[in-house]
C-alpha cells in the first residue's frame, strides 16, 4: 500500500506533496509549528486536503471519513481510553471493524503477545508505565490492520529508559509497512525510516534517503539538528565496518552481520598530523578537502568525516586542501544503531 | 495561596445564611406527630408524583439534552453563541415566566395545544404537563454542565478511535460518552434535583391535584394554608432528598461512578 | 470583627429599605387579595381626607397575612377574606368587624366553550373545571356550595388562590372555574360570570380589626371607619360586594 498527498492548507499556510511507496516508512521532519503535523492530519482526515488529494494505495480517500481510510494513528500520548481494560483497549479495531467481542479479543492477545505485554491484558491503562502504555497503543493500532501507520512523536513524550526499547520494537513492526513518521530526533529517522522529507514554512524543503539527508543537509534545519557524521556499514565485533572501522556504543542490540550506522557530531572529531597518543579507539588517516567557516568554528571536510575545529587549530596545524591529516573520535562519542 | 485573613468573615456570614434558616426548619418540626404528618394520603402521592415526574423529566433531560450538549460543545455555526443562551435561559427566567410560556405553546389555546388536541393528548392539567414544566427548567442545567464536561475532555481519544475503525456512532457510544460519564451522571443528577424543586411552572402550567399535579413543593405550598406543621415536616422530607441528591453529586467527583 | 459584623448587618437593613420619616404617618394595611382593587381606592381616599398619612397596602391570602402578624410583621389594619382566618389572629386584633360579603358564581371564557348555565353543567364529564383547593377559603367555600347544590364536581385542578382559578379561565385551560363574584366584576370581559342560585346559601364574610400592637390605634380605627362607612360600602358594593349580615 502506497501513500500519497497533496495538500494545501490555507488557514495554515501549508501546501506540499508527500509520497510513501509501498512498504517504506518517511520521516517527516522540522521546525515546531513548520506543519509536520498538518500532513498526519490530512492524511488521517481530521483536516481536510482542502484542495489537494490522499491517495491510499491507489484508493482516492480525499473525501473518506476517517474512519473508513485504513489510517492507523500513533500519537505522542498513549491515548488509551481510561474506562476500558488493556485487551479491549487493543480490541477496539477489529471490533469497530465487525469483529465479534471474542474474535476481537483473540485478535488483541496476540497483538499483545507481539509487543510483549500478554500477561497485563486485564490491566487499566491507569496502572500501566509510560513505556507500556505506549507499547499498548502500538499493538492497538496495529491490531486494527491499517493500510498506513500515521506516527505523531512516537517516543518524545516517553522516559529516557525506555526509549531504546520502543524505538527497537518501532522497528520492528515498521520493517515493511507503509509508514509516516513526525519527529524531530534524528535518532528516531535514522532508526525508523528509509527516507526524510523536511518542511519549512509549510513547503517541503528537502527530501531524500535519510543518511544522505542526515548527512548532507541542504536546508536550514537539516544543517541545524543533522550535518552529523553518519557512516553506514555492516556491525562486526562492536564496530561498523565499512571503507573505515568506527568504534562505538550502542544502546540496543545490535546482531552480528546486521546493518548499521554509526553517528557522531563533527566537534567530537580531532585533527591531527600524525598518530596521537593516548587511546582513542578511532584513528583514521584521511585528506582535507575543504574548510568552510561555521560560526566561530571551522568545519574541515576530509574524503571520510567532517571535523569543526577552532580558527587557531586551523592555522597551528596549517590546514588547507590536499593536507594529508589523522583523524581521532573517542568511542563514547559514537553512537552505533541498527539501520 | 494564603487567603486574607477577612476574607472568612463574609464567607461565614454567606454558610450562615445558608444554613440557619434550614436549622430554624428543622428546629420547628414537631417530632411527635412528623410520621402521622408526612404520612398522609396527600403528603405520600405528592411523593411518589414528585419521584415519578422528576424521574421521567430527567430521562427527557438526558434524551434531549446530551445531544444538545454535543452539538453546542463539538460543532461550530453562525448564531452559536445566541442560541446557547437562550437555550439556557430557563436558567435565569422565574419560573412563573417559564409556566406562562409553556401556557402559550402547549396549552388548549396554545401554539400547539389544538395539533395536540386533534390527535387526542390532553396536555393541560396532565401529569405529561407536570413533566414538561420540569423538564423545561431542568434540560439548561443538564446541557451546560454536560458542555463543559465535554469541551475539557480531550477529543483525541475520539480521533484515535475513529482511525481504529470506529463510525462516528461508535466513537459517541464507546468513546465519548463513556469519557464524560462521571459529568454526565451528575449533570443528570443536578438536573433531578432541579426538577424535584420545580415549583412556579408547574403552578402556572400544570395545575394542582392531589397524585396527578400536585407535586411536594405544591403540597407543601398548599399545607402552609391549613397545617404549618404538615408543611415543615414535607419541607424537612424534601431538604433530605435533595441532601441524599447532592451527595450523589459530589460521590462522582472521587473516581470511578 | 463584631464591628465589621454590626456595619454589615446595619448596611443590610438600609438596602432592606427600612428607612423611616419622623413627618409622615404611615399606615401599614393587610387586606385579602380579593380586596385589591377597593381598599386601593379606599387608601387614596382615606390619604386626601388625612393629609401626611401615607397608607401602605400589603395584599396577600388571608393564612400568609395572619402568619405574617403572629411573626412580628408591623401592621395596623387587618382585612381578611373569612371569619376563621381572623379567628386564628385571636389577641392579635382588636374587635374585628364583618364589612362586607362575597358569594361565589362560576366563571367561563368568554366564548363558554363547554356552554355553562349551571353548576350541574359543570359535573358533566369533559368539563374542564377548575377550583380553589379546600384547604384555602374559596375552596372551602366551594365545598360547602357543592354540598348545598348536591352537585359532586371532578375538578382537573384544585388551585391556591382564587387568582390561580381565574388566569386557568382566562388563558382557556379551563371550561369553567368556580371564583367570586368580585373576582368576575374585576376581569371585566375576559371572562364571563353565571350567576348560581344556590350561592346564597354559602355567603362569605370579610371581617376588618386594627392589629393590637399597632402605635397609631386611633389612625387604624378611623381606616376601619372609612370601609364600614357608607363611602366604604359603596365603594365595595361597587365591585360587586355584598352588605356585610345585619
Amino acid at each position: 500500500m502506497s501513500l500519497s498527498i497533496t495538500l494545501r492548507v490555507e488557514a495554515r499556510d501549508v501546501e506540499l506533496e508527500l509520497t510513501v511507496p509501498a512498504g517504506e516508512t518517511v520521516a517527516v521532519m522540522g521546525p515546531n509549528g513548520a506543519g509536520k503535523s498538518t500532513v498526519l492530519e490530512v492524511a488521517a482526515g481530521v483536516v481536510p486536503a482542502d484542495p489537494g488529494r490522499v491517495v491510499v494505495g491507489g484508493r482516492d480517500v480525499t473525501t473518506v471519513p476517517t474512519h473508513r481510510r485504513g489510517v492507523g494513528l500513533l500519537a505522542q500520548d498513549p491515548l488509551l481510553l481510561p474506562h476500558l481494560s488493556v485487551l479491549d483497549n487493543v480490541a477496539f479495531g477489529p471490533r469497530s471493524s465487525g469483529a465479534g467481542r471474542r474474535r476481537s479479543r483473540e485478535v488483541a492477545r496476540t497483538w499483545l503477545e507481539r509487543v510483549g505485554l500478554a500477561d497485563l491484558a486485564d490491566r487499566r491503562p491507569a496502572s500501566l508505565s509510560g513505556g507500556q502504555a505506549q507499547r499498548v497503543a502500538i499493538a492497538r493500532a496495529l491490531a486494527a490492520e491499517p493500510e498506513v501507520l500515521l506516527l505523531d512523536e512516537p517516543i518524545a513524550a516517553l522516559d529516557v529508559t525506555v526509549v531504546p526499547e520502543i524505538r527497537h520494537l518501532l522497528r520492528d513492526v515498521l520493517a515493511d509497512r507503509t509508514a509516516v513518521v513526525v519527529t524531530h530526533d534524528v535518532l528516531d529517522a535514522l532508526s525508523l525510516a528509509d527516507r526524510v522529507v523536511v518542511v519549512e514554512d509549510g513547503r517541503l524543503v528537502e527530501a531524500g534517503p535519510t543518511t544522505d539527508v542526515l548527512a548532507r543537509p541542504r536546508s536550514a534545519f537539516g544543517a541545524r539538528v543533522a550535518g552529523l557524521n553518519l557512516v553506514r556499514g555492516l556491525f562486526h565485533d562492536g564496530a561498523v565496518q565499512a571503507s573505515l572501522v568506527v568504534v562505538g556504543e550502542s544502546s540496543e542490540p545490535i546482531p552480528e552481520g546486521a546493518a548499521a550506522v554509526a553517528v557522531f557530531s563533527p566537534a567530537a572529531v580531532a585533527v591531527h598530523l600524525r598518530a596521537p597518543g593516548g587511546s582513542p579507539r578511532n584513528t583514521w588517516p584521511a585528506t582535507v578537502r575543504s574548510l568552510e567557516p561555521l560560526g566561530d568554528r571551522i568545519r574541515v571536510r576530509t574524503d571520510l568525516v567532517a571535523a569543526d575545529v577552532t580558527p587557531s587549530a586551523v592555522a597551528d596545524l596549517a590546514l588547507a586542501p590536499g593536507v594529508e591529516v589523522v583523524l581521532a573520535v573517542k568511542a563514547t562519542e559514537v553512537a552505533l544503531h541498527p539501520a | 495561596m494564603t487567603l486574607p485573613r477577612w476574607v472568612l468573615a463574609p464567607a461565614a456570614l454567606g454558610a450562615l445564611l445558608v444554613l440557619l434558616p434550614l436549622a430554624a426548619m428543622i428546629g420547628r418540626v414537631d417530632w411527635a406527630d412528623f410520621w402521622t404528618l408526612v404520612s398522609s394520603d396527600s403528603s405520600r402521592e405528592a411523593l411518589v408524583l414528585s419521584l415519578r415526574t422528576s424521574a421521567a423529566a430527567t430521562l427527557a433531560c438526558v434524551v434531549l439534552g446530551v445531544p444538545m450538549a454535543l452539538v453546542l460543545a463539538r460543532t461550530e455555526f453562525p448564531g452559536q453563541t445566541v442560541l446557547r443562551s437562550l437555550v439556557l435561559l430557563p436558567l435565569v427566567l422565574p419560573p412563573v415566566v417559564g409556566g406562562i410560556a409553556l401556557l402559550y405553546t402547549f396549552g388548549r389555546r396554545g401554539l400547539l395545544g389544538g395539533t395536540f388536541e386533534a390527535l387526542g393528548v390532553q396536555i393541560a392539567f396532565s401529569t405529561t404537563a407536570v413533566v414538561l414544566a420540569q423538564t423545561f427548567v431542568a434540560l439548561p442545567f443538564l446541557v451546560l454542565s454536560l458542555e463543559g464536561t465535554l469541551r475539557s475532555a480531550d477529543p483525541r481519544h475520539e480521533t484515535v478511535a475513529a482511525t481504529l475503525g470506529a463510525g462516528p456512532t461508535t466513537v459517541l457510544r464507546r468513546v465519548t460518552l463513556p469519557l464524560v460519564l462521571p459529568g454526565l451522571a451528575s449533570a443528570t443528577i443536578l438536573s433531578f434535583a432541579r426538577a424535584l424543586g420545580e415549583f412556579g411552572a408547574t403552578l402556572t402550567f400544570a395545575g394542582s391535584l392531589q397524585g396527578t399535579t400536585r407535586t411536594l413543593p405544591l403540597e407543601i405550598y398548599l399545607q402552609r394554608e391549613t397545617d404549618p406543621d404538615a408543611a415543615v415536616a414535607l419541607s424537612l422530607v424534601l431538604v433530605v432528598v435533595a441532601v441524599v441528591v447532592i451527595a450523589l453529586v459530589r460521590r462522582p467527583r472521587g473516581g470511578a461512578l | 470583627m463584631l464591628r465589621t459584623a454590626s456595619v454589615a448587618a446595619a448596611l443590610l437593613l438600609v438596602l432592606a429599605g427600612c428607612s423611616s420619616d419622623p413627618d409622615d404617618e404611615t399606615l401599614t394595611v393587610f387586606a385579602a387579595a380579593s380586596l385589591k382593587g377597593t381598599f386601593t381606592e379606599l387608601a387614596d381616599q382615606f390619604e386626601n381626607d388625612h393629609p401626611g398619612v401615607t397608607v401602605e397596602l400589603s395584599f396577600a391570602g388571608s393564612s400568609d397575612l395572619v402568619a405574617q402578624i403572629q411573626n412580628g410583621a408591623p401592621a395596623d389594619v387587618l382585612a381578611a377574606a373569612d371569619t376563621t382566618t381572623m379567628d386564628q389572629a385571636g389577641d392579635l386584633v382588636v374587635d374585628p368587624v364583618d364589612f362586607a360579603t362575597n358569594v361565589l358564581q362560576i366563571a367561563t371564557p368568554p366564548d363558554d366553550p363547554a356552554g355553562v348555565t349551571s353548576l350541574q353543567d359543570l359535573a358533566r364529564p369533559g368539563t374542564q373545571v377548575v377550583v380553589c383547593a379546600p384547604a384555602v377559603p374559596c375552596g372551602s367555600a366551594t365545598v360547602a356550595l357543592e354540598k348545598a347544590a348536591g352537585v359532586d364536581l371532578r375538578p382537573v385542578s384544585e388551585e391556591q388562590s382564587v387568582t390561580d382559578v381565574l388566569n386557568k379561565v382566562i388563558s382557556g385551560e379551563a371550561d369553567a372555574g368556580l371564583v367570586y363574584v368580585t373576582d368576575v366584576r374585576s376581569a371585566g370581559d375576559a371572562v364571563r360570570g353565571v350567576e348560581l342560585p344556590e350561592s346564597s346559601q354559602v355567603v362569605n364574610t370579610y371581617p376588618i380589626a386594627t392589629v393590637a400592637d399597632s402605635p397609631q390605634a386611633g389612625l387604624a380605627q378611623k381606616f376601619v371607619d372609612l370601609v364600614t362607612d357608607p363611602t366604604g360600602q359603596a365603594v365595595l358594593a361597587d365591585a360587586g360586594f355584598g352588605a356585610p349580615p345585619s
